[in-house]
């Protein structure tokens, strides 16, 4: 079957990463690539790269850097971050890219998503769904960077990107976001068992029980994972070494 | 000189990178003309596979490629252009190049997500240089919703993801894989290294 993938989130602004990794192999701070680089000969399963340039040069310098990561690692990689047509998604994926990532232009225009995935194919179509938590198993989807509510619940949002073609949905728990607590299982779960494609969660990973967590009782098919990895608090190899050692599938990197 | 056809919308660099990285001379084939010049052929999966027969019928490609083909070109066509070669496809419900006896469908259990989208092992089922120093199970990237149904002696690794499918498949100068060796890292390297040296082909 299928192994589960670990998937380092870099995010990168006007050119640059921004909570890149911190220690000293990487000889030009910041610079995506070589983030990249480190990540693939480390044993990533995939890379996604989150632009948050508030410029219309740094998406511009987006696309190069696409080009230059593609001649650099052999794994597939995600690029998110201010989609909102199919002209940005053709640039992305002519350059490189193998999936992107639409969030708030998703939801302003649900068209998008049938038009991109009927052009591109669905495996090259990632919904991401920013979740906050408004009751008993119940979220509500936010927009533009998590502070926009939409009155859209996760659930129906997440089987609606289904049936508009999208191939992944990276879900995102914003109560749980940066603080290291863990994912919200409950979240990843219900959406998990509420539609039929793949699912990779994200926001709060803190340790290593949070991974096994997410992937056996929340049902994940990915992990996504930024600050743990960037921080070198865990490495790609523990996390498969541990996920292994509790039974569950996982590519070994060398 | 390798040429990769270039058909559809999608992620065409990738492939190119990955000859690049191996130290070969790539070019885009867009038109009849380019086609000559090249002495191995690639067909990439970008789009759907409708768009992807009209596009190449468009260009005037088609009937070209065939003809390439049957004339003993060393090819290799990945994902979706693995499933276009075959006489029919349940995507689009539509007829394909018909150079491989078989048909494309979709993965149907319920409980299983779709696509099937990531790393999975390739079991050898017969040995071919293609494999050289690859492990068997060795895991390839993966990213699609259909497969292809074909006869046994064509296939010469499977996958299983609930049910086997098909993952590569030869027939004389002709190879096919369902997942993305471009894509699958050092492994995929190493395969794509194996098939341009042609040693696969006696």
């Amino acid at each position: 079957m299928v192994a589960i993938r670990i998937i380092p989130c870099l995010d990168v602004k006007d050119g640059k990463v921004v909570k890149g990794i911190h220690f000293e192999d990487i000889r030009v701070a910041g610079d995506p690539v070589e983030n990249a680089s480190f990540y693939y000969k480390e044993g990533a399963d995939e890379i996604v790269f989150l632009d948050i340039s508030a410029t219309i040069e740094g998406r511009k310098t987006m696309v190069d850097i696409v080009k230059k990561v593609a001649d650099v690692i052999f794994i597939p990689f995600t690029v998110g971050g201010g989609i909102s047509s199919i002209d940005d998604i053709e640039k992305l994926l002519s350059n490189g890219a193998d999936k992107v990532s639409i969030n708030t232009a998703a939801v302003k225009n649900p068209n998008l998503i049938e038009q991109s995935a009927k052009k591109f194919g669905s495996q090259s179509i990632v919904v991401a769904i920013d979740a906050k938590r408004v009751g008993d198993n119940k979220w509500e989807v936010f927009i533009e960077s998590g502070k926009t509510p939409t009155r859209l619940d996760v659930v129906e949002w997440a089987k609606r990107v289904v049936d508009l073609g999208a191939g992944e949905i990276l879900l995102t728990s914003i109560d749980r976001d940066g603080t290291q607590e863990g994912y919200d299982v409950e979240l990843t779960k219900t959406v998990s068992e509420n539609v039929n494609i793949p699912i990779i969660a994200s926001g709060g990973a803190g340790k290593l029980e949070h991974l096994y967590e997410v992937i056996v009782n929340g049902k994940a098919s990915a992990v996504l994972i930024a600050s743990l990895l960037h921080f070198r608090i865990l490495t790609i190899p523990q996390i498969k070494k541990y996920l292994k050692e509790n039974g569950i599938e996982v590519r070994e990197s060398k | 000189m390798v040429g990769i056809i270039k058909y559809g919308s999608g992620n065409i660099y990738s492939v190119f990178s990955a000859l690049k990285f191996l130290g070969k001379e790539v070019v885009f084939i867009e038109n009849l003309k380019m086609l000559d010049k090249v002495n191995y052929l690639i067909l990439p999966g970008v789009g759907s596979f409708a768009s992807s027969m009209e596009n190449l019928e468009k260009i005037g490609l088609l009937e070209k490629i065939v003809y390439k083909l049957e004339d003993g070109v060393p090819f290799l066509g990945i994902c979706l252009g693995l499933q276009l070669l075959f006489d029919w496809s349940e995507e689009g419900k539509i007829e394909g190049f018909g150079i491989l006896k078989g048909k494309v469908v979709k993965f149907k259990n319920k409980n299983i997500k779709i696509p099937h989208m990531g790393w999975n092992k390739v079991k050898v089922l017969k040995d071919s240089l293609l494999f050289k120093d690859i492990m068997d199970n060795s895991y390839f990237y993966f990213a699609h919703s259909y497969y292809v149904k074909t006869q046994k002696k064509f296939i010469i690794g499977k996958t299983n993801y609930k049910v086997d499918f098909p993952s590569i498949i030869v027939k004389e100068n002709i190879v096919g894989t369902q997942f993305h060796p471009e894509k699958s890292g050092e492994i995929g390297l190493l395969f794509l290294k194996n098939f341009l040296e042609g040693k696969w082909l006696q």
